[in-house]
Protein backbone atom coordinates (compact mmCIF):
# COMPACT_ATOMS: atom_id res chain seq x y z
CA UNK A 1 0.00 0.00 0.00
CA UNK A 2 1.15 3.34 -0.76
CA UNK A 3 1.07 6.03 1.91
CA UNK A 4 -0.18 9.41 0.69
CA UNK A 5 2.24 12.12 2.01
CA UNK A 6 0.75 15.30 3.36
CA UNK A 7 3.32 18.64 3.04
CA UNK A 8 2.69 20.59 6.08
CA UNK A 9 4.65 23.89 6.70
CA UNK A 10 5.91 24.80 10.40
CA UNK A 11 7.81 26.89 12.73
CA UNK A 12 10.49 25.11 14.45
CA UNK A 13 9.25 26.43 17.85
CA UNK A 14 8.39 23.94 21.02
CA UNK A 15 4.61 24.73 20.13
CA UNK A 16 5.20 22.68 16.92
CA UNK A 17 5.38 19.53 19.12
CA UNK A 18 2.02 18.02 17.83
CA UNK A 19 3.15 18.14 14.45
CA UNK A 20 6.60 16.51 14.86
CA UNK A 21 5.47 13.82 17.54
CA UNK A 22 2.66 13.12 15.23
CA UNK A 23 5.39 12.00 12.56
CA UNK A 24 7.65 10.95 14.66
CA UNK A 25 5.93 8.58 17.01
CA UNK A 26 3.65 6.96 14.43
CA UNK A 27 0.50 8.77 15.15
CA UNK A 28 0.25 9.25 10.93
CA UNK A 29 1.31 5.94 10.08
CA UNK A 30 -1.59 4.41 12.38
CA UNK A 31 -3.64 6.69 10.20
CA UNK A 32 -2.36 5.45 7.00
CA UNK A 33 -0.79 8.59 6.08
CA UNK A 34 2.86 10.20 6.24
CA UNK A 35 4.00 13.99 7.13
CA UNK A 36 6.45 15.78 4.75
CA UNK A 37 7.09 18.30 7.39
CA UNK A 38 8.85 21.43 5.65
CA UNK A 39 10.54 23.87 8.64
CA UNK A 40 9.81 27.36 7.08
CA UNK A 41 12.26 30.55 8.17
CA UNK A 42 9.35 33.35 8.54
CA UNK A 43 5.05 33.22 8.89
CA UNK A 44 4.69 35.09 6.04
CA UNK A 45 6.50 31.75 4.46
CA UNK A 46 4.20 29.27 6.28
CA UNK A 47 1.28 31.25 4.99
CA UNK A 48 2.19 31.91 1.75
CA UNK A 49 2.82 28.14 1.11
CA UNK A 50 -0.61 27.09 2.67
CA UNK A 51 -2.22 29.46 0.77
CA UNK A 52 -0.06 28.83 -2.64
CA UNK A 53 -0.55 24.96 -2.45
CA UNK A 54 2.97 23.98 -1.18
CA UNK A 55 2.01 22.46 1.50
CA UNK A 56 -1.50 21.17 2.66
CA UNK A 57 -1.44 22.32 6.11
CA UNK A 58 0.63 24.41 8.45
CA UNK A 59 1.24 25.06 12.54
CA UNK A 60 -0.34 28.62 12.18
CA UNK A 61 -0.39 31.85 14.43
CA UNK A 62 -4.13 31.58 15.76
CA UNK A 63 -5.13 34.70 14.62
CA UNK A 64 -3.68 34.48 10.71
CA UNK A 65 -6.67 32.46 9.70
CA UNK A 66 -8.93 34.99 10.79
CA UNK A 67 -6.84 38.11 9.78
CA UNK A 68 -7.52 36.87 6.49
CA UNK A 69 -10.54 36.34 6.39
CA UNK A 70 -11.00 39.82 7.29
CA UNK A 71 -9.05 40.99 4.49
CA UNK A 72 -6.05 42.11 6.54
CA UNK A 73 -2.57 41.35 5.01
CA UNK A 74 -1.06 40.68 1.82
CA UNK A 75 -3.05 37.30 1.26
CA UNK A 76 -6.55 36.22 0.54
CA UNK A 77 -6.89 31.96 0.10
CA UNK A 78 -9.75 30.87 2.48
CA UNK A 79 -8.35 29.23 5.21
CA UNK A 80 -10.03 26.91 7.84
CA UNK A 81 -8.84 26.58 11.85
CA UNK A 82 -9.48 22.44 11.65
CA UNK A 83 -8.15 22.54 15.77
CA UNK A 84 -6.40 24.28 18.33
CA UNK A 85 -2.45 22.69 18.82
CA UNK A 86 -1.70 24.26 21.84
CA UNK A 87 -2.53 27.15 24.00
CA UNK A 88 -0.41 29.51 25.60
CA UNK A 89 3.21 29.09 25.66
CA UNK A 90 4.83 33.03 25.09
CA UNK A 91 6.42 35.24 27.19
CA UNK A 92 7.15 38.68 27.77
CA UNK A 93 11.03 39.81 28.55
CA UNK A 94 12.94 42.89 28.43
CA UNK A 95 16.41 43.80 26.96
CA UNK A 96 19.58 44.24 29.33
CA UNK A 97 18.96 48.07 29.63
CA UNK A 98 15.70 47.79 30.86
CA UNK A 99 16.04 44.81 33.33
CA UNK A 100 18.95 46.80 35.09
CA UNK A 101 16.43 49.75 35.36
CA UNK A 102 13.69 47.71 36.47
CA UNK A 103 16.21 45.76 38.78
CA UNK A 104 17.64 48.89 40.09
CA UNK A 105 13.62 49.75 41.40
CA UNK A 106 13.65 46.58 43.29
CA UNK A 107 11.67 45.05 40.81
CA UNK A 108 11.36 41.11 41.49
CA UNK A 109 10.90 39.04 38.51
CA UNK A 110 8.25 37.56 39.75
CA UNK A 111 7.07 36.29 36.22
CA UNK A 112 3.22 36.24 37.58
CA UNK A 113 1.56 39.51 38.07
CA UNK A 114 0.69 41.65 35.12
CA UNK A 115 -0.40 44.39 36.43
CA UNK A 116 3.04 44.87 39.22
CA UNK A 117 5.01 44.20 35.84
CA UNK A 118 3.56 46.92 34.09
CA UNK A 119 3.57 49.45 36.94
CA UNK A 120 7.84 48.85 37.35
CA UNK A 121 7.50 49.32 33.86
CA UNK A 122 5.68 52.52 33.45
CA UNK A 123 8.32 53.89 36.00
CA UNK A 124 11.38 52.94 34.39
CA UNK A 125 10.39 54.44 30.85
CA UNK A 126 11.22 57.72 29.63
CA UNK A 127 9.46 57.06 26.30
CA UNK A 128 7.17 54.34 25.43
CA UNK A 129 8.50 51.12 25.14
CA UNK A 130 9.18 49.20 21.99
CA UNK A 131 8.36 45.34 21.98
CA UNK A 132 9.30 42.89 19.30
CA UNK A 133 6.66 40.55 18.23
CA UNK A 134 7.23 37.65 15.45
CA UNK A 135 4.13 39.04 13.38
CA UNK A 136 1.76 41.18 13.16
CA UNK A 137 -0.81 39.28 12.88
CA UNK A 138 -0.14 36.87 16.50
CA UNK A 139 -1.43 36.31 20.19
CA UNK A 140 1.71 37.89 21.32
CA UNK A 141 0.01 40.94 19.77
CA UNK A 142 -3.30 40.54 21.07
CA UNK A 143 -1.50 39.78 24.57
CA UNK A 144 0.63 42.94 24.58
CA UNK A 145 -2.33 45.38 23.45
CA UNK A 146 -4.57 43.95 25.96
CA UNK A 147 -2.09 43.90 28.82
CA UNK A 148 -0.89 47.63 27.98
CA UNK A 149 -4.37 48.97 27.78
CA UNK A 150 -5.68 47.83 31.08
CA UNK A 151 -2.64 48.75 33.03
CA UNK A 152 -0.45 51.57 33.63
CA UNK A 153 1.10 51.16 30.73
CA UNK A 154 -1.70 52.29 29.02
CA UNK A 155 -2.16 51.77 25.32
CA UNK A 156 0.22 54.52 23.85
CA UNK A 157 2.77 54.15 26.67
CA UNK A 158 3.76 50.43 23.94
CA UNK A 159 4.99 50.16 20.41
CA UNK A 160 4.93 47.08 18.47
CA UNK A 161 7.64 46.05 15.96
CA UNK A 162 8.02 43.20 13.64
CA UNK A 163 11.16 41.15 14.56
CA UNK A 164 11.85 37.60 13.71
CA UNK A 165 12.81 35.89 16.81
CA UNK A 166 15.77 34.33 15.61
CA UNK A 167 16.96 38.29 14.75
CA UNK A 168 16.09 39.17 18.57
CA UNK A 169 18.94 39.83 20.09
CA UNK A 170 20.61 41.99 17.36
CA UNK A 171 17.54 43.99 18.03
CA UNK A 172 17.88 44.41 21.44
CA UNK A 173 21.74 45.25 21.09
CA UNK A 174 21.01 47.55 18.50
CA UNK A 175 18.40 49.32 20.27
CA UNK A 176 15.62 48.57 17.48
CA UNK A 177 13.46 47.24 20.37
CA UNK A 178 13.61 47.13 24.37
CA UNK A 179 11.41 44.01 24.81
CA UNK A 180 9.93 41.29 23.55
CA UNK A 181 6.68 39.03 23.47
CA UNK A 182 7.94 35.62 22.08
CA UNK A 183 7.32 31.62 21.87
CA UNK A 184 9.57 29.07 23.44
CA UNK A 185 12.36 28.53 22.85
CA UNK A 186 13.43 31.98 21.80
CA UNK A 187 12.69 33.68 25.38
CA UNK A 188 14.93 30.91 27.05
CA UNK A 189 17.29 31.28 24.21
CA UNK A 190 17.37 35.35 25.02
CA UNK A 191 17.86 34.10 28.77
CA UNK A 192 20.90 32.06 27.72
CA UNK A 193 22.28 34.46 25.95
CA UNK A 194 22.11 36.71 27.90
CA UNK A 195 20.33 39.36 26.19
CA UNK A 196 17.88 39.44 28.32
CA UNK A 197 15.58 38.17 31.23
CA UNK A 198 11.88 37.30 31.51
CA UNK A 199 8.91 39.10 32.62
CA UNK A 200 5.75 38.04 32.46
CA UNK A 201 4.52 34.28 30.85
CA UNK A 202 1.42 34.96 28.46
CA UNK A 203 -0.40 33.07 30.76
CA UNK A 204 -0.48 35.44 33.17
CA UNK A 205 -2.27 37.74 30.80
CA UNK A 206 -4.98 35.43 29.92
CA UNK A 207 -5.07 32.00 31.20
CA UNK A 208 -6.12 29.88 28.29
CA UNK A 209 -5.25 31.82 24.96
CA UNK A 210 -5.37 29.42 21.81
CA UNK A 211 -1.90 29.95 20.19
CA UNK A 212 -1.16 28.00 17.30
CA UNK A 213 -4.00 26.29 15.16
CA UNK A 214 -3.85 23.44 12.29
CA UNK A 215 -4.50 25.20 9.41
CA UNK A 216 -5.56 23.71 6.14
CA UNK A 217 -7.29 25.94 2.93
CA UNK A 218 -10.80 25.50 3.09
CA UNK A 219 -11.05 24.36 -0.43
CA UNK A 220 -8.66 21.20 0.62
CA UNK A 221 -10.36 20.38 3.36
CA UNK A 222 -13.80 19.85 1.16
CA UNK A 223 -12.17 18.34 -1.49
CA UNK A 224 -10.18 16.08 0.85
CA UNK A 225 -12.24 15.19 3.80
CA UNK A 226 -10.92 11.93 4.54
CA UNK A 227 -7.06 13.07 4.49
CA UNK A 228 -8.25 15.66 6.78
CA UNK A 229 -9.82 13.49 9.75
CA UNK A 230 -6.76 11.34 9.32
CA UNK A 231 -4.49 14.15 9.68
CA UNK A 232 -6.58 15.72 12.42
CA UNK A 233 -7.01 12.39 14.88
CA UNK A 234 -3.01 11.92 13.99
CA UNK A 235 -2.20 15.68 15.54
CA UNK A 236 -5.21 15.29 18.22
CA UNK A 237 -3.61 11.93 19.42
CA UNK A 238 -0.19 13.69 19.44
CA UNK A 239 -0.72 15.91 21.57
CA UNK A 240 -2.54 13.45 24.08
CA UNK A 241 0.96 11.99 24.10
CA UNK A 242 2.50 14.93 24.73
CA UNK A 243 0.53 15.97 28.06
CA UNK A 244 1.79 12.57 29.36
CA UNK A 245 4.78 13.94 32.33
CA UNK A 246 6.38 10.84 31.17
CA UNK A 247 7.09 11.84 27.72
CA UNK A 248 8.81 14.80 27.92
CA UNK A 249 11.90 13.41 28.30
CA UNK A 250 11.57 11.45 24.97
CA UNK A 251 9.73 14.85 23.72
CA UNK A 252 12.69 17.67 24.48
CA UNK A 253 15.06 14.87 23.04
CA UNK A 254 12.71 14.89 19.91
CA UNK A 255 12.14 18.31 19.26
CA UNK A 256 16.21 19.14 19.70
CA UNK A 257 16.79 17.18 16.73
CA UNK A 258 19.44 19.26 14.56
CA UNK A 259 16.46 18.74 11.79
CA UNK A 260 13.67 20.11 14.05
CA UNK A 261 14.28 22.80 17.08
CA UNK A 262 18.16 22.70 16.81
CA UNK A 263 18.76 23.80 20.63
CA UNK A 264 19.11 21.81 23.54
CA UNK A 265 16.54 19.47 24.90
CA UNK A 266 17.11 21.06 28.39
CA UNK A 267 15.89 24.01 27.22
CA UNK A 268 13.38 23.18 25.27
CA UNK A 269 11.91 21.02 28.63
CA UNK A 270 11.59 24.28 30.54
CA UNK A 271 8.77 25.30 28.14
CA UNK A 272 7.42 21.46 28.40
CA UNK A 273 7.36 22.02 32.08
CA UNK A 274 6.64 25.30 32.91
CA UNK A 275 9.62 25.43 34.82
CA UNK A 276 11.32 28.72 33.30
CA UNK A 277 14.94 30.39 34.30
CA UNK A 278 13.76 33.57 33.89
CA UNK A 279 17.54 35.50 33.94
CA UNK A 280 20.94 35.00 33.58
CA UNK A 281 21.12 35.27 37.52
CA UNK A 282 19.59 31.70 37.46
CA UNK A 283 16.25 32.68 39.14
CA UNK A 284 13.89 29.73 38.45
CA UNK A 285 10.19 30.53 37.94
CA UNK A 286 6.69 27.59 37.67
CA UNK A 287 3.85 28.25 36.00
CA UNK A 288 0.59 26.39 35.80
CA UNK A 289 -0.56 25.73 32.22
CA UNK A 290 2.66 27.32 30.84
CA UNK A 291 1.83 25.54 27.45
CA UNK A 292 -1.00 22.98 27.19
CA UNK A 293 -1.17 20.73 24.38
CA UNK A 294 -4.07 18.59 25.51
CA UNK A 295 -5.78 19.31 28.80
CA UNK A 296 -9.30 21.30 28.99
CA UNK A 297 -10.15 20.28 25.58
CA UNK A 298 -7.25 22.57 24.72
CA UNK A 299 -7.56 21.37 20.83
CA UNK A 300 -11.48 22.51 20.10
CA UNK A 301 -11.16 25.49 18.22
CA UNK A 302 -13.89 27.39 20.14
CA UNK A 303 -15.92 29.65 18.02
CA UNK A 304 -15.62 32.11 20.83
CA UNK A 305 -11.79 32.22 20.75
CA UNK A 306 -12.27 33.39 17.17
CA UNK A 307 -14.60 36.12 18.08
CA UNK A 308 -12.39 37.38 20.56
CA UNK A 309 -9.85 37.54 18.47
CA UNK A 310 -11.62 38.48 15.45
CA UNK A 311 -13.11 41.50 17.70
CA UNK A 312 -9.70 42.66 18.70
CA UNK A 313 -8.34 42.36 15.32
CA UNK A 314 -11.44 45.33 14.08
CA UNK A 315 -10.85 47.64 16.99
CA UNK A 316 -7.65 48.06 15.78
CA UNK A 317 -7.01 47.82 12.07
CA UNK A 318 -10.96 48.79 11.51
CA UNK A 319 -11.85 51.18 14.12
CA UNK A 320 -15.50 52.74 13.69
CA UNK A 321 -16.04 49.73 10.79
CA UNK A 322 -18.34 46.67 12.28
CA UNK A 323 -17.18 43.70 10.32
CA UNK A 324 -19.91 40.31 11.44
CA UNK A 325 -17.83 38.49 13.51
CA UNK A 326 -19.96 35.78 13.46
CA UNK A 327 -19.31 35.31 9.70
CA UNK A 328 -15.39 35.14 10.09
CA UNK A 329 -15.50 33.14 13.56
CA UNK A 330 -16.61 30.35 10.85
CA UNK A 331 -13.16 29.78 9.99
CA UNK A 332 -12.53 28.16 13.48
CA UNK A 333 -13.93 25.21 12.24
CA UNK A 334 -15.87 23.48 15.51
CA UNK A 335 -17.91 21.40 12.55
CA UNK A 336 -15.27 19.62 11.13
CA UNK A 337 -13.76 19.17 14.76
CA UNK A 338 -17.15 17.26 15.55
CA UNK A 339 -17.47 15.49 12.35
CA UNK A 340 -13.77 13.62 12.11
CA UNK A 341 -12.80 13.63 15.99
CA UNK A 342 -15.60 10.98 16.27
CA UNK A 343 -15.03 7.94 17.75
CA UNK A 344 -11.31 9.00 18.73
CA UNK A 345 -12.39 8.96 22.15
CA UNK A 346 -11.88 12.74 22.42
CA UNK A 347 -14.87 13.91 24.44
CA UNK A 348 -16.96 16.61 22.55
CA UNK A 349 -18.48 19.89 24.45
CA UNK A 350 -22.12 20.07 24.27
CA UNK A 351 -21.73 24.06 22.87
CA UNK A 352 -19.07 25.29 20.31
CA UNK A 353 -18.94 28.63 21.95
CA UNK A 354 -18.39 29.89 25.86
CA UNK A 355 -17.63 32.90 27.88
CA UNK A 356 -14.22 33.83 27.47
CA UNK A 357 -13.05 34.55 30.74
CA UNK A 358 -15.49 33.17 32.88
CA UNK A 359 -13.64 29.80 34.47
CA UNK A 360 -12.49 30.74 37.62
CA UNK A 361 -11.39 27.43 38.61
CA UNK A 362 -11.55 24.00 36.46
CA UNK A 363 -15.07 23.14 36.07
CA UNK A 364 -17.21 20.26 34.43
CA UNK A 365 -19.08 20.82 31.42
CA UNK A 366 -21.95 19.23 29.36
CA UNK A 367 -20.19 17.27 26.91
CA UNK A 368 -21.13 13.95 24.45
CA UNK A 369 -18.88 11.28 26.87
CA UNK A 370 -19.82 13.25 29.90
CA UNK A 371 -15.83 13.29 31.00
CA UNK A 372 -14.70 17.24 29.76
CA UNK A 373 -13.34 19.37 32.27
CA UNK A 374 -12.63 22.54 31.25
CA UNK A 375 -9.39 24.93 32.94
CA UNK A 376 -9.26 28.20 34.46
CA UNK A 377 -10.05 30.85 31.65
CA UNK A 378 -9.41 34.24 32.89
CA UNK A 379 -7.99 37.44 31.95
CA UNK A 380 -5.67 39.09 34.58
CA UNK A 381 -8.01 42.27 34.58
CA UNK A 382 -11.15 39.99 35.42
CA UNK A 383 -13.31 40.72 32.46
CA UNK A 384 -15.10 38.18 30.58
CA UNK A 385 -16.39 38.64 26.70
CA UNK A 386 -19.85 37.20 26.05
CA UNK A 387 -20.18 37.27 21.82
CA UNK A 388 -23.85 36.86 21.66
CA UNK A 389 -24.97 34.83 18.43
CA UNK A 390 -26.76 37.54 16.28
CA UNK B 1 7.17 56.81 -21.63
CA UNK B 2 6.21 54.91 -18.86
CA UNK B 3 8.25 56.00 -15.66
CA UNK B 4 10.69 53.51 -14.60
CA UNK B 5 9.57 50.78 -11.79
CA UNK B 6 10.80 51.31 -8.71
CA UNK B 7 12.47 47.83 -7.10
CA UNK B 8 13.51 47.20 -3.52
CA UNK B 9 15.86 44.10 -3.29
CA UNK B 10 16.19 42.79 0.39
CA UNK B 11 19.19 40.70 0.14
CA UNK B 12 22.63 40.79 2.29
CA UNK B 13 25.19 38.95 0.01
CA UNK B 14 26.73 41.75 -2.21
CA UNK B 15 27.45 39.52 -4.71
CA UNK B 16 24.02 38.69 -5.38
CA UNK B 17 22.18 41.72 -4.80
CA UNK B 18 24.80 43.35 -7.60
CA UNK B 19 23.87 40.11 -10.16
CA UNK B 20 20.01 40.34 -8.95
CA UNK B 21 19.90 44.22 -9.93
CA UNK B 22 22.30 43.61 -13.43
CA UNK B 23 19.60 41.13 -14.43
CA UNK B 24 16.47 43.26 -13.51
CA UNK B 25 17.94 46.57 -15.08
CA UNK B 26 18.39 44.80 -19.03
CA UNK B 27 14.97 43.20 -18.49
CA UNK B 28 13.03 46.56 -17.54
CA UNK B 29 13.55 50.36 -16.89
CA UNK B 30 13.95 50.06 -13.00
CA UNK B 31 15.47 52.10 -10.20
CA UNK B 32 16.87 49.54 -7.52
CA UNK B 33 17.60 50.21 -4.11
CA UNK B 34 19.44 47.20 -2.22
CA UNK B 35 18.80 46.61 1.31
CA UNK B 36 20.97 44.76 3.18
CA UNK B 37 20.99 45.26 6.75
CA UNK B 38 17.49 44.22 8.52
CA UNK B 39 17.45 47.26 11.10
CA UNK B 40 14.75 49.24 10.14
CA UNK B 41 14.00 47.52 7.46
CA UNK B 42 10.45 48.83 6.97
CA UNK B 43 11.20 52.32 7.59
CA UNK B 44 14.32 52.10 4.99
CA UNK B 45 11.44 50.71 2.40
CA UNK B 46 8.86 53.33 3.04
CA UNK B 47 11.12 55.99 3.08
CA UNK B 48 12.35 54.46 -0.82
CA UNK B 49 8.41 54.08 -1.59
CA UNK B 50 8.96 51.38 -3.79
CA UNK B 51 6.62 49.39 -6.51
CA UNK B 52 7.68 46.20 -5.66
CA UNK B 53 9.98 44.56 -2.90
CA UNK B 54 11.72 41.39 -3.76
CA UNK B 55 13.34 39.30 -0.79
CA UNK B 56 14.42 35.67 -0.68
CA UNK B 57 12.08 33.44 0.65
CA UNK B 58 14.58 32.30 3.12
CA UNK B 59 14.70 35.23 4.99
CA UNK B 60 13.50 35.49 7.98
CA UNK B 61 12.94 39.16 7.74
CA UNK B 62 10.62 38.74 5.28
CA UNK B 63 7.99 38.93 8.60
CA UNK B 64 9.12 42.52 8.85
CA UNK B 65 7.68 42.94 5.60
CA UNK B 66 4.16 41.90 6.84
CA UNK B 67 3.80 45.53 8.59
CA UNK B 68 3.98 47.22 4.93
CA UNK B 69 0.59 45.38 3.70
CA UNK B 70 -1.31 47.40 7.09
CA UNK B 71 0.03 50.79 5.95
CA UNK B 72 -3.08 53.28 7.05
CA UNK B 73 -0.94 56.51 6.80
CA UNK B 74 -2.99 58.94 4.61
CA UNK B 75 0.81 59.17 2.52
CA UNK B 76 1.29 55.24 2.38
CA UNK B 77 0.74 52.98 -0.11
CA UNK B 78 -0.81 49.52 0.88
CA UNK B 79 1.49 46.74 -0.20
CA UNK B 80 -0.14 43.24 -1.25
CA UNK B 81 1.74 39.92 -1.51
CA UNK B 82 2.51 38.93 -5.04
CA UNK B 83 -0.80 38.67 -6.97
CA UNK B 84 -3.04 36.90 -4.51
CA UNK B 85 -6.08 36.70 -7.44
CA UNK B 86 -5.16 36.42 -10.68
CA UNK B 87 -1.18 35.62 -11.57
CA UNK B 88 -1.16 32.97 -14.18
CA UNK B 89 0.73 30.79 -11.80
CA UNK B 90 3.12 33.84 -11.18
CA UNK B 91 2.80 33.69 -7.10
CA UNK B 92 3.21 29.66 -7.10
CA UNK B 93 6.30 30.18 -9.58
CA UNK B 94 7.71 32.19 -7.40
CA UNK B 95 7.47 30.37 -3.99
CA UNK B 96 8.85 27.69 -6.18
CA UNK B 97 11.46 29.67 -6.85
CA UNK B 98 12.21 30.94 -3.65
CA UNK B 99 11.32 34.64 -3.99
CA UNK B 100 8.71 36.76 -2.22
CA UNK B 101 7.12 39.96 -3.61
CA UNK B 102 5.49 42.65 -2.07
CA UNK B 103 3.63 44.81 -4.59
CA UNK B 104 1.93 48.15 -4.15
CA UNK B 105 -2.07 48.10 -5.00
CA UNK B 106 -2.89 48.74 -8.17
CA UNK B 107 0.44 48.58 -10.16
CA UNK B 108 -0.02 46.83 -13.75
CA UNK B 109 0.09 42.91 -14.42
CA UNK B 110 1.81 43.81 -17.86
CA UNK B 111 4.30 45.82 -15.15
CA UNK B 112 5.56 43.27 -12.53
CA UNK B 113 5.26 40.64 -15.06
CA UNK B 114 8.92 41.17 -17.04
CA UNK B 115 9.85 42.35 -13.15
CA UNK B 116 8.78 38.90 -11.84
CA UNK B 117 10.18 36.87 -14.57
CA UNK B 118 13.58 38.25 -14.40
CA UNK B 119 13.86 37.73 -10.03
CA UNK B 120 12.27 34.12 -10.35
CA UNK B 121 15.03 33.03 -12.85
CA UNK B 122 17.76 34.89 -11.28
CA UNK B 123 16.23 33.27 -7.12
CA UNK B 124 16.00 29.79 -8.55
CA UNK B 125 19.09 29.75 -10.15
CA UNK B 126 20.62 31.00 -6.43
CA UNK B 127 18.12 28.33 -4.73
CA UNK B 128 19.55 25.43 -6.57
CA UNK B 129 22.90 26.44 -6.36
CA UNK B 130 22.70 26.46 -2.54
CA UNK B 131 20.22 23.29 -2.03
CA UNK B 132 23.48 21.53 -4.04
CA UNK B 133 25.61 22.87 -1.34
CA UNK B 134 23.16 21.59 1.57
CA UNK B 135 22.90 18.61 0.15
CA UNK B 136 26.32 18.07 0.35
CA UNK B 137 26.83 18.84 3.61
CA UNK B 138 24.09 17.01 4.68
CA UNK B 139 25.66 13.88 3.02
CA UNK B 140 28.84 14.74 5.16
CA UNK B 141 27.27 15.11 8.30
CA UNK B 142 25.31 11.78 7.86
CA UNK B 143 28.77 9.62 6.70
CA UNK B 144 29.87 11.33 10.36
CA UNK B 145 26.98 10.03 12.13
CA UNK B 146 26.74 6.71 10.37
CA UNK B 147 30.67 6.08 11.11
CA UNK B 148 29.66 7.13 15.25
CA UNK B 149 26.91 4.61 14.94
CA UNK B 150 29.28 1.76 13.23
CA UNK B 151 32.15 2.43 15.90
CA UNK B 152 29.57 2.30 18.87
CA UNK B 153 28.18 -1.35 17.41
CA UNK B 154 31.62 -2.20 16.84
CA UNK B 155 32.46 -2.09 20.60
CA UNK B 156 28.66 -2.79 22.35
CA UNK B 157 29.11 -6.05 19.97
CA UNK B 158 32.57 -6.95 19.10
CA UNK B 159 31.78 -6.75 15.43
CA UNK B 160 33.14 -5.75 12.92
CA UNK B 161 32.89 -2.58 10.31
CA UNK B 162 31.16 -4.42 7.84
CA UNK B 163 28.85 -5.89 10.02
CA UNK B 164 28.27 -3.31 11.74
CA UNK B 165 27.25 -1.38 8.41
CA UNK B 166 24.97 -4.58 7.57
CA UNK B 167 23.25 -4.31 10.70
CA UNK B 168 22.17 -0.61 11.01
CA UNK B 169 20.99 -1.12 6.87
CA UNK B 170 19.25 -4.22 7.87
CA UNK B 171 17.56 -2.63 10.60
CA UNK B 172 16.79 0.79 8.46
CA UNK B 173 15.06 -1.96 5.66
CA UNK B 174 12.95 -3.72 8.12
CA UNK B 175 11.63 -0.36 10.03
CA UNK B 176 11.31 1.24 6.49
CA UNK B 177 13.57 4.63 7.49
CA UNK B 178 17.01 5.53 6.38
CA UNK B 179 20.37 4.03 7.35
CA UNK B 180 21.06 7.81 8.75
CA UNK B 181 17.87 8.25 10.72
CA UNK B 182 18.52 4.81 12.40
CA UNK B 183 22.28 5.97 12.90
CA UNK B 184 21.19 8.95 14.50
CA UNK B 185 18.29 7.57 16.47
CA UNK B 186 21.33 4.97 18.03
CA UNK B 187 24.08 7.94 18.29
CA UNK B 188 21.27 9.91 20.45
CA UNK B 189 20.52 6.46 22.59
CA UNK B 190 23.31 6.10 23.07
CA UNK B 191 24.22 10.08 24.14
CA UNK B 192 21.08 9.30 26.64
CA UNK B 193 22.47 6.06 28.20
CA UNK B 194 25.86 6.65 28.59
Amino acid sequence: MTRVTVPVAYMPLVDAAPLIVAQEMGFVDAEGIALDLIAAPSWSSVRDMLAFGRVDAAHMLSPVPIAMAMGLGGVATALSAVSVLSVNGNVIGVGKPLEEKLRANGFEFDFADPVKAARALAEVRDRPIIFGVPFPFSMHVELLRYWSAATDLGPDGIVIRTVPPPLMANALAAGDVDAFCVGEPWGSVAVEQGSGALLLPGASIWSFAPEKVLAVRTAWAETEPDLTGRLMRAVWRAGRWLADPNARLAAATLLSRKSYLNVSSELIDRALSGDLVVSSRGEQRSVDGFLLFHEGAANFPWRSQAKWIGQHLADHHRPGDTPSIDAIAKVYRTDLYRMHMEGTGCDLPGASEKVEGAILHATAVASAAGSLTLLPNRFFDARVFDFPVK
Amino acid sequence: MQTSIRIVVVEQDRDRAIAIVDALKDACACDVLVVGDSSGLERKIAAYGPDIVLIDIDNPTRDMLEELTLASGPLERPVAMFVSGNSDGLAAAAIEAGVSACVVDGLAPARIKPVMDTAIARFAMVRQMRNELAETRRALEERKVIDRAKGLLMKAKGIDEDAAYALLRKTAMDRGRRVADVAEALVTAAGLLG
